[in-house]
């Protein structure tokens, strides 16, 4: 899902930036690895990362690898851009994901005719390798 | 723990919603000044009465609000006040002047929002350079979640989440667009009563709303608000201070807020939102019941935020709106009054001022000076303030005296 270079959007897509709380999440997903936090004295998953546990404010926040599957909590098709870099990139499928260990993620849809979405549906995650920023974004499509 | 309801709204004032500002570019400072004076005239109150001031921050400042505001209007205060949360900060305003004047801690409270975007710009100095424009009431900056797990998804601005939010309404309780379609139509009806409404004299139908282009599935250019160029603000003050004002006293006897999340992908319940706590909390604290209400003043930044309040706020059962829209009259004259200048569907969004709308509307009506689009009988109505993406919400209940 890398964007044609004969395409030029009015300004850059911004890219994420890890943080010193976030990088392993993000060290994981250019492995292609989803990786997210998790509270044993809340029996809690956590997204997004944290230094302290959301809700107990817990020192226990560990990381985990989950696999990334989950289902669509919903979804939106937006006919116009949402902001100017976005520009050449409408309909946006703008989703959110509901892991099946519980956290949501906002993400995209790709591969996916639009007129199919459906609410519910079991999704499954694409890695979107961002060769100029090193950072690898994380995609949904529906599951097979 | 509640209000007496000895504090009161004496005077109100809103601009005229313009599209294209008429008068000249003002400073945020000289807006706050010249709606002051107008609140403080409506109440025929002197400035000198004035020892409380709350604001949401300047443009000329980024610290220091509340004080360059009382050495630059000359009143100094015992009571300064800043207040962050987005479009509910009217609302929030509101209820924690009342608290201050209840508390002893001053007398008289301005509450203002300017809401003209036309600055006056230096002829020597270069716009600071910040975040684009367009990243709005998401934060760019490095550390902020939204610039790291949102925006490079695209999920910035408003249309996209609120859509997000009636599409996954509609995959738990249905959904019937002329129901939506028809709060547009009821308010635009309100604002045709209402001269100071930018869409004065522009009646619309619920075709035309279903006819207006596709935003973010499934809402519509004419189910979101029109940004115009405004203001609004009021005037709060004890009980002995109101018995010299020139209007009814419009008491604050209620108020709920609850906040908690900014961006919807982390809300527990993306279609139970937070006005359902403050709405209880208010109501209680008024001792007033929902059949109480004469007039109800609901943020309104899009259709399916209209709905989702008139549900969660306790109106109609959850998952009911849709039918009980298309079952009641919501124009002034109608036996639900909603929104009776246009709410900021209709009357317009002057920017942060479109929450102080909200509250203006209503006091007007409880004053009974709503004119061609008065309530009849209007002696209590309830306000609510909405900010972020249904993230942090605040309830009021006003009554006349």
């Amino acid at each position: 899902m890398t964007t044609p270079s004969t395409e030029k959007a009015v300004e850059p897509r911004p890219q994420p930036e890890a943080t010193p709380v976030s990088q392993p999440y993000w060290d994981a997903l250019r492995e292609h690895r989803i990786s997210i936090q998790h509270s044993p004295s809340a029996d809690q998953w956590v997204f997004y990362p944290r230094l302290l546990a959301p809700g107990t404010l817990a020192d226990d926040l560990e990381w985990r690898e989950i696999s990334g599957a989950g289902t669509l909590y919903t979804f939106t098709v937006a006919e116009r851009p949402t902001a100017p870099p976005w520009a050449d990139r409408v309909p946006q499928l703008l989703a959110v994901v509901e892991w099946d260990e519980g956290p949501r993620v906002s993400t995209e849809l790709v591969e996916v005719d639009p007129a199919d979405i459906r609410i519910g549906m079991r999704v499954s995650p694409v890695f979107h390798d961002d060769p100029e920023s090193g950072m690898t974004l994380l995609h949904y499509r529906p599951a097979e | 723990m509640g209000l007496r309801g000895d504090a009161a709204i004496v005077g109100i004032a809103e601009l005229p919603a313009e599209k294209k500002q008429s008068g000249p570019p003002r400073f945020t400072i000289d807006q706050y000044a010249h709606l002051a004076k107008l609140a403080l005239d409506d109440a025929g109150l002197p400035a000198s009465v004035v020892n409380g001031l709350v604001t949401h921050g300047i443009q000329e400042s980024d610290m220091f609000a509340p004080a360059t505001l009382s050495e630059y209007l000359g009143m100094p205060l015992d009571f300064g006040e800043r207040v962050d949360l987005g479009g509910a900060t009217a609302a929030g305003m509101v209820w924690r002047a009342a608290a201050a004047i209840e508390l002893g801690a001053c007398e008289a409270v301005l509450c203002v929002v300017p809401g003209s975007l036309m600055l006056p710009r230096s002829e020597r100095r270069a716009p600071a350079s910040g975040s684009p424009l367009w990243y709005g009431a998401s934060s760019g900056k490095y550390g902020s979640p939204q610039a790291e797990f949102e925006i490079p998804y695209g999920n910035v601005g408003q249309n996209a989440p609120y859509a997000q939010i009636a599409n996954r309404y509609a995959a738990e309780f249905g959904y019937d667009p002329r129901a939506t379609a028809k709060i547009a139509v009821d308010q635009r009806t309100n604002a045709c009563s209402h001269p100071d409404a930018v869409f004065h004299g522009k009646p619309l139908s619920v075709d035309d709303v279903l006819a207006s282009p596709m935003i973010a599935d499934p809402i519509r250019m004419l189910e979101v608000v029109m940004r115009v160029q405004g203001g609004a603000a009021v005037l709060l003050t004890n009980a002995d201070l109101a018995s010299k004002a020139r209007n009814r006293p419009v008491r604050v006897t209620g108020f709920g807020e609850h906040l908690a999340f900014k961006t919807p992908t982390y809300a527990e319940d993306l279609v139970r939102t937070p006005i359902a706590r403050a709405a209880d909390r208010a109501f209680e604290m008024a001792g007033l019941e929902r059949a109480d209400v004469d007039m109800a003043s609901l943020y309104d930044c899009y259709t399916i935020t209209v709905l989702m309040t008139l549900e969660d706020a306790g109106f109609c059962p959850k998952g009911t709106g849709m039918q009980w829209v298309n079952d009641h009259d919501l124009t002034f004259r109608g036996d639900f009054p909603v929104n009776t200048a246009g709410g900021q569907l209709s009357f317009g969004q002057a920017g942060m001022a479109g929450g102080m709308h909200h509250v203006v509307d209503a006091a007007r009506q409880v004053m009974g000076r709503g004119a061609d689009a008065q309530v009849a009988d209007c002696d209590t109505a309830f306000v609510t303030g909405n900010g972020g993406i249904m993230s942090e919400q605040v309830a009021l209940l006003l009554q006349g005296e």
